[in-house]
């Protein structure tokens, strides 16, 4: 460990000097994590704004004229992408993986600061050119979010022509960022993790997000190059992705190509991808639950295993989206087991929270509210995948509700619970000023119960047999009267959802002056970020020493202790008690 | 404590909700009663866990809840207690799996007597092909598909000359007996759903793709699309009949075969002219229509589109409801034609007749109606010229008042609700993003502007 972080090298090259190098072109990792994670959120707004626009639709249909069918798809289609992609991924990693890997790995900066201010300029821009695709002629794809061609380039679908394009270009900007964000994160947990600070010792937070973006940097590359293909099929021609077909009467000039190549290279990236948005949500909820249970992680090695698995796993998976896609049907049999293989690791996530929570002594703040609420969304999120995964039962559900049932609440609900929880925990540190707790128990349970009665009853509708992606649902033989109900309340219920967020956005803007001051380490935590000699902390995080640890990460209510926590920089000889077990100083 | 109480209740809710929901299977009508079997499995393991993991962390937020003086437990790891979850959960997880995949060992197995049945997917709306005597299907290419050639069949393979076309959305099957779906697409993906079936599969241009079941109860089932095709995605419904054999045979019997249908002799227009004076009294002798007499003008509508409307007058499908009293006008005048080459030598006439801009007759805001018309187009073209492939009529240029009465007897059911209307469904479908009246006039004072766009290649392509 003979290493010298690079921000003590070469300290004056980015030490800010104006307004504009301090916040605008800034390179504090910081900084870069706040501008990340407003601009994901804003961005996040319009998407939730859509859902509303699409519930109304759906709700009442034909009741508001300004929604056409067209607009329905363009409003799905761009809900699912900035939501998966420009909200979560964006958040997790950019935002608190910015945020929290210097702090938690004691380092002074990302190993590239100045990489890393361009990696957010360069998904601000992503984000700009598809905000765009709402104001060019025919307005933003509707393909849907997994864009399958040859649908997503043909007439027939909205956006077909500028729309998927702008579509295409802002992944394909949004990749180049995630690139440059993400083998900063990489390396900086690699190289510039202070002395002590074995791998084993590392936060969850810190590993989930490591893993995430590891996953990231495999994944995205295949949405690239599809992203890449089918920008040439929509302007140059070629075939990639299209056969010889009949569009709107007229023979289409392509001949020969594979729309489910373009599958397999979408799931070849998006389940990773679904995994690149759990992971870090896994870590950070790990990391509330021990710190507001004063009780340390249970089973801690077990954990970082099962990311290991889950990480790895998931890049074999990616088929069990095309179960009847008519790609050979004998693929099924692999992926089903793959997938099924994949819950173990899972499931023993879910029981080491809960075991963490036994014997705890459990403060019912508000971060960890919506940690309890992650871990229920997600058992049911998680329990339903285990029908979609499974083949045989994934056929009659397949592309009904029960999909949109099981996604939102695996991919929607609980990583977003986990960023709702991760806010009010570490507010406090990134503005020196506590949430209002108030307005944050009145959001959580209106998030929480809100959310569950919206995604209960589609499962229901979806074994019913009600498709999804259907603008209206007209006259059939087989959905009764009472599903309209269903589809009223589910509309009312997320009306009352998208309220609570304002609450939450006016606390956010709020608490900024108003908030009571938070002081250096208001929740007893012992990990590093909490350990900063000034609060917020300032540029290079340390002061003139790096500290250096001497413990694992998860040293609450050691016995014999004077204190229920043991700061991870705190030397054996200065906390008397039982020292952590060998698993914590391992490695 | 009140998360606790929360969690307990919300368990309960969900537990409830799953036994009073009126929502759930459709009962089934195929073979595939094994499906909803591992469902049921699948329920019952996961249900299990979902109510012991949740109440056991609701015990545990309750009991471990935050007091003066309480100092959590340090005991970082249980080996065993990790282990003994580990291969439970395993068990549980083989437990589900295992069934899935001896099922899908079946679904994979088409059996041998297995009859073959093609659907073929477009935006958006269905056709079928039966093999025919010789049991095989012809083979196709997207680039032989013209009107005249609409599933694209090879004429120059020799098994394509028997194939039984199905024109409509509506197929019939035989129950009892096993069928190999094979699904083909013209344009883009699809997906062949037929809830009370269960199973289902995507249809792929430039692929074949299949799936079997064997129908098991006589009835009519809707089909639907799926897969995300478009615009009209939603609209693209179909609907399978599952017969007794004996109805079954007749009804394939009076289906046309590739050949028969390539074997009709050409429309002759001369022949047409004689029909048409029954025609000319209301329609006017050019075709151009007469608002006074409530007759829309004809010439340059499409001659497919013309054709069906004459024969859905003739079969009572169009005008089978009584407050659509122009129709039920035209059905004694449709019946006076007595058999598909009349239909044929009429339409071949009255495409003959010169295209003139009938007159505007309705006010309406063209800037609204144009936004309104974003949704017409995908089916009926940007110009209005009409597609042939989306069975939808050319509007450019026709009669204002006909067209704003049409939208209104979409809107309001009098046209489209006929069982065998599929095209007239989908549009009631489409009508219903017109709020009101005003919207109505708006759209077709649009409509008025198009036209000049007709060129030739349009015309062409409406026929």
């Amino acid at each position: 460990m003979a290493y010298v972080a690079i921000a003590d090298r070469d300290h004056a090259l980015h030490d800010p000097q104006t307004f504009i190098t301090k916040y605008i072109w800034s390179q504090d990792h910081k900084v870069i994590a706040i501008q990340y994670a407003v601009t994901a959120i804003g961005i996040g707004l319009v998407a939730l704004g859509l859902s509303v626009l699409m519930r109304l639709q759906l709700g009442f249909p034909h009741a508001f004229s300004l929604i056409a069918p067209g607009n329905y798809l363009q409003f799905i289609t761009m809900h699912g992408m900035i939501m998966v992609i420009y909200l979560l991924t964006a958040l997790f990693l950019g935002g608190f993986g910015n945020y929290l890997i210097p702090l938690m790995c004691g380092a002074r900066d990302m190993v590239f600061p100045y990489m890393n201010m361009l990696s957010y300029w360069v998904y601000l821009l992503a984000v700009l050119v598809l905000v765009a695709a709402f104001f060019v002629p025919g307005g933003p794809t509707g393909a849907g979010w997994t864009l399958y061609p040859p649908q997503a380039v043909l007439p027939g679908t909205p956006g077909a022509s500028w729309g998927i394009v702008l579509m295409l270009v802002s992944l394909g900007i949004f990749i180049v960022a995630f690139t440059m964000g993400g083998l900063n994160y990489v390396t900086t947990v690699l190289q510039a993790r202070c002395r002590g600070m074995t791998f084993l010792r590392m936060p969850l937070s810190v590993w989930g997000i490591f893993m995430a973006t590891i996953l990231g940097l495999l994944a995205f590359p295949a949405l690239l190059v599809s992203a890449v293909m089918m920008t040439l099929d929509s302007l140059l021609g070629t075939s990639f992705f299209l056969p010889a077909v009949v569009s709107m009467g007229q023979p289409a000039t392509h001949n020969g190509g594979s729309p489910l190549l373009f599958q397999h290279l979408f799931w070849f990236f998006g389940h990773p991808e679904v995994y690149i948005v759990a992971l870090p949500a896994f870590g950070i909820v790990s990391d509330l639950l021990s710190t507001h249970a004063r009780r340390h992680i249970f089973g801690y090695r077990m954990m970082v295993w099962a990311l290991l698995a889950i990480g790895c796993l998931s890049f074999v998976v990616w088929a069990h989206h095309m179960y009847v896609s008519g790609m050979n049907p004998y693929f099924g049999f692999f992926f089903a087991t793959t997938t099924l293989i994949i819950a173990v690791p899972t499931a023993i996530k879910v029981y080491n929270w809960v075991l963490t929570l036994w014997r705890g002594d459990i403060h019912f703040t508000v971060p960890m509210l919506f940690a309890i609420g992650f871990i229920f969304s997600f058992i049911n999120g998680g329990l339903t995948g285990l029908f979609l995964g499974n083949v045989t039962v994934d056929v009659p559900l397949s592309a009904t509700y029960f999909v949109v049932g099981h996604f939102h609440m695996v991919m929607g609900v609980s990583p977003i619970l986990v960023v709702f929880g991760a806010i009010y925990h570490w507010y406090p540190k990134i503005s020196g000023r506590m949430l209002n707790d108030t307005l944050g128990r009145i959001h959580f349970w209106v998030t929480f119960l809100g959310t569950y009665a919206i995604y209960l009853p589609m499962h229901y509708l979806g074994i019913l047999g009600i498709p999804r992606r259907y603008y209206a649902f007209g006259g059939t033989t087989f959905i009764p009267p009472s599903a309209q109900w269903a589809n009223v309340g589910i509309t009312v219920a997320a009306l009352i959802v998208a309220a609570a967020q304002l609450v939450f956005l006016f606390n956010l803007i709020w608490s900024l002056t108003h908030g009571k001051p938070a002081g250096s380490n208001p929740w007893r935590a012992t990990t590093l970020e909490w350990q900063t000699p000034d609060t917020p902390p300032k540029h290079g995080n340390w002061g003139s020493k790096l500290p250096v640890v001497y413990r694992w990460a998860y040293d609450y209510s050691v016995p014999g202790a004077k204190e229920d926590f043991i700061p991870q920089n705190v030397p054996p000889d200065e906390a008397p008690g039982a020292p952590a077990p060998a698993a914590a100083h391992g490695a | 404590m009140p998360l606790a109480i929360a969690l307990v209740l919300l368990v309960l809710g969900t537990v409830l909700f799953h036994f009073l929901s009126p929502w759930w299977f459709t009962p089934i009508a195929s073979n595939w009663k094994m499906m909803d079997d591992t469902v049921n499995i699948t329920f019952v393991v996961t249900g299990i866990v979902f109510v012991a993991i949740n109440l056991f962390m609701a015990f545990v937020v309750f009991r471990y809840r935050h007091r003066r003086g309480q100092q959590a437990d340090y005991r970082p790891e249980n080996k065993k207690l990790e282990w003994w979850l580990t291969i439970g959960t395993s068990v549980g997880i083989a437990a589900m799996l295992a069934p899935g995949l001896f099922v899908w060992a079946k679904f994979v197995t088409v059996p041998r007597e297995a009859t073959v049945v093609e659907a073929m997917g477009q935006q958006w709306t269905w056709s079928y092909r039966f093999p025919g005597k010789d049991g095989v299907l012809g083979a196709t290419d997207a680039k032989l598909i013209t009107p005249d050639n609409p599933f694209g069949i090879d004429p120059k393979d020799p098994k394509g000359a028997d194939d039984v076309l199905i024109s409509s959305p509506e197929l019939h099957l035989p129950i009892n007996e096993p069928v190999r779906m094979v699904l083909r697409s013209t344009d883009v993906n699809h997906q062949f759903a037929v809830p009370q079936f269960r199973v289902k599969m995507d249809l792929v241009p430039g692929m074949v793709t299949y799936f079997w079941l064997t129908p098991t109860r006589t009835g009519r089932f809707d089909v639907l699309c799926e897969q995300l095709c478009g615009m009209a995605h939603f609209a693209m419904r179909g609907r399978v009949v599952v017969d007794d054999g004996k109805t079954f045979q007749t009804w394939l019997s009076n289906q046309p075969t590739f050949s028969q249908t390539t074997a009709r002799p050409a429309a002759n227009a001369a022949a047409g002219q004689a029909l048409y004076t029954v025609c000319s009294a209301c329609h006017g002798p050019q075709g151009e229509g007469n608002r006074a007499l409530n007759a829309p003008k004809l010439s340059q509508q499409a001659p497919w589109y013309l054709a069906k409307q004459l024969q859905n007058f003739k079969q009572g499908v169009r005008g089978a409801d009584n407050r659509d009293i122009y129709a039920k006008t035209m059905v004694p005048m449709a019946a006076t034609l007595a058999d598909d080459t009349a239909i044929a030598n009429v339409v071949a006439y009255i495409h003959s007749l010169p295209d003139d801009a009938p007159p505007a007759t309705l006010v309406g805001d063209p800037a609204r109606g144009k936004s309104l018309y974003a949704t017409c187009a995908q089916c009926h073209g940007a110009g209005g010229e009409g597609i042939w492939t989306t069975h939808a009529p050319r509007l450019a240029h026709m009669s204002d008042w006909y067209l704003a009465r049409q939208l209104q007897n979409f809107r309001q059911g009098i046209r489209g609700l006929h069982s065998q209307d599929f095209y007239g469904a989908e549009m009631s479908l489409m009508s219903q993003v017109l709020p009101d009246d005003q919207a109505v006039n708006d759209l077709v004072a649009y409509i008025q502007t198009l036209g000049h766009t007709l060129g030739e290649e349009h015309v062409a392509s409406a026929r």
